[in-house]
């Protein structure tokens, strides 16, 4: 395999909300076209992880770079310009406007509007579901159909990393293999995937590599064929007895 | 036929209150925030006008363009000045801070203007029509008219435009809106600076048939808290529907009861439907 570029790479974040500490001593990197995943339990840090590389919450400690660039504690609107988006934990819909009035504020970053509506194409193409709801209200929609709508919207700026917050998170399973269907078919047109998943099986069936992370530490990290038989991991997160 | 005359000037009247009453809503509405200086900014409007056609001369399009441009650069400066700082402060600092700007603004419009009642000159616009056995004065008529279609404007930029789409994002959720890429700074200021605008092409058209001093701007403001409630804090339409509804139980209460009951009236009944219905007519329950 040849060595690709590193899009991303985070090292030492540490955040602080007052006393409490969210994140301590993350590290990370994403390669180009990689799909990377970030492991561990509620608590661990993960969202506050993606938040801190969004630009919504500060960090305390460490650095974040993206290509050549720093980019730590830059505002979120100047992140998403440059590439990285987030789809963020709770989806953080806009309830009150429609699903084509979400999908349109996805693009706000976009310096040419005539992209938008072959963006919104594409968007539609993916979810056929947001296409026969474009009209109402996010508040609306069923669970699955929001999580569509989240990932939808932050495909809307034409990411070169999507980075997901729990997309699993509540769904049901059949919901769920459709949206790691869907997530496979955009890895494999190019976009790289950082995503953040309680349930280890599921984010390491999809990545290439991931990281463990224990109370805002990163723990353990390796490709995922080696994490997947890893024995601590395999009796922590896959629920397999030692013999 | 009196009755009806009645009726057509309160629901002009009512229209003009509905224009500067979304003002205050939309600023609810953005950030929680409650401008106690929004009766303020009617008045400047007024005096804007004024200087205006002393200074520039034309008819009302002029000084109402010039009142709404004054106004709206007022409302973004004082958001980057006063409104951006405080909003990061306790509820208590938030209020107080415009009730300040409020007796500031009125205090120094006393210094500059006089407190003297003063009127634009008659030849800007004037003239009645005579309409099915009803006069309708040609400055009200217009006031009216005009208000409710930039009352109606307002309300589609919000809900038809992009601009608007990303206004209600803020509002809706700051954060995620800064994830889409919008700078929600800008766009609060842009909201200061239009509900400014709204109030101070209110004043300018008010200005044409009303005289006014610089003490004027309280009995807007508690007009606009009345409407605003009525209608639903941050609600635009509602803003619409409770301005008339207000303009018209004013014109019928001056008319059954006479002029000086016309007031009580109004916030009696305001004071019972917020004992029936605290959320407002259209607002959420």
């Amino acid at each position: 395999m040849t060595r690709r570029m590193t899009l991303l790479s985070v090292r030492h974040l540490e955040v602080r909300y007052g006393d409490l500490v969210g994140v301590a001593d993350v590290s990370l990197d994403v390669p180009d076209g990689a799909v990377v995943a970030l492991l561990g339990s509620n608590g661990a840090g993960k969202t506050t992880t993606l938040n801190a590389i969004a630009g919504l919450v500060r960090t305390s400690g460490g650095s974040i770079r993206w290509r050549e660039d720093a980019i730590t504690n830059l505002p979120a609107f100047a992140i998403v310009r440059r590439g990285l988006a987030l789809s963020p934990e709770g989806w953080r819909l806009f309830v009150g406007q429609t699903v084509e009035q979400n999908l349109r504020l996805g693009a706000t970053t976009l310096a040419e509007t005539r992209r938008i509506p072959a963006l919104l194409d594409r968007v539609f193409a993916i979810f056929p579901r947001l296409a026969e709801r474009r009209r109402q209200r996010a508040g609306t929609l069923s669970g699955g159909e929001r999580q569509m709508l989240a990932m939808g919207r932050a495909l809307m700026s034409d990411p070169k990393l999507l980075m997901l917050d729990e997309p699993s998170l509540g769904l049901a399973p059949a919901i769920v293999d459709a949206l790691y269907d869907t997530l496979r078919r955009l890895h494999g047109e190019g976009l790289t995937l950082l995503l953040a998943e309680q349930s280890v099986p599921l984010a390491l069936e999809i990545a290439d590599y991931g990281y463990v992370l224990q109370t805002g530490r990163t723990v353990l990290d390796g490709m995922a064929q080696a994490l997947a038989e890893d024995p601590q991991v395999q009796r922590i997160y896959l629920g397999v007895n030692p013999p | 036929m009196i009755l009806l005359q009645v009726i057509v000037d309160g629901l002009l009247l009512g229209a003009v209150y509905a224009l500067f009453s979304s003002g205050l809503t939309l600023i609810w509405g953005m950030m929680n925030f409650i401008n106690f200086a929004h009766g303020e900014f009617v008045m400047l409007g007024m005096y804007v006008a004024l200087l205006a056609v002393t200074w520039i001369g034309g008819g009302p399009v002029v000084f109402g363009l010039a009142a709404a441009l004054g106004l709206f650069l007022l409302g973004v400066v004082i958001y980057f000045a006063l409104i951006r700082a405080v909003m990061r402060g306790p509820m208590l600092a938030q209020i107080l801070s415009t009730f300040g700007l409020a007796l500031l603004l009125r205090y120094a419009a006393f210094w500059v203007f006089s407190p003297n009642f003063v009127t634009l000159p008659r030849s800007v616009l004037s003239g009645t029509l005579r309409l099915d056995g009803i006069l309708l004065s040609v400055p009200r008529l217009a006031a009216g008219l005009a208000a409710a279609a930039l009352t109606l404007g307002m309300h589609l930029l919000l809900t038809r435009t992009a601009l608007g789409s990303r206004l209600l994002a803020v509002a809706e959720d700051r954060d995620a809106a800064t994830l889409m890429g919008i700078r929600p700074d800008r766009m609060q200021a842009f909201a200061w600076g239009l509900a400014a605008a709204s109030a101070g092409i209110a004043g300018a058209l008010m200005a044409i048939s009303f005289p006014f001093s610089p003490a004027v701007g309280e009995t807007f403001a508690l007009t606009a808290f009345v409407v605003v409630t009525l209608g639903g804090f941050g609600s635009v339409p509602g803003a619409m529907l409770a301005g008339l509804l207000v303009g018209l139980i004013q014109g019928l209460s001056a008319y059954w009861l006479g002029p000086v009951y016309k007031d009580v009236v109004v916030y009696g009944l305001f004071v019972a439907l917020l004992w029936l219905r605290p959320q407002g007519l259209l607002g959420a329950a």
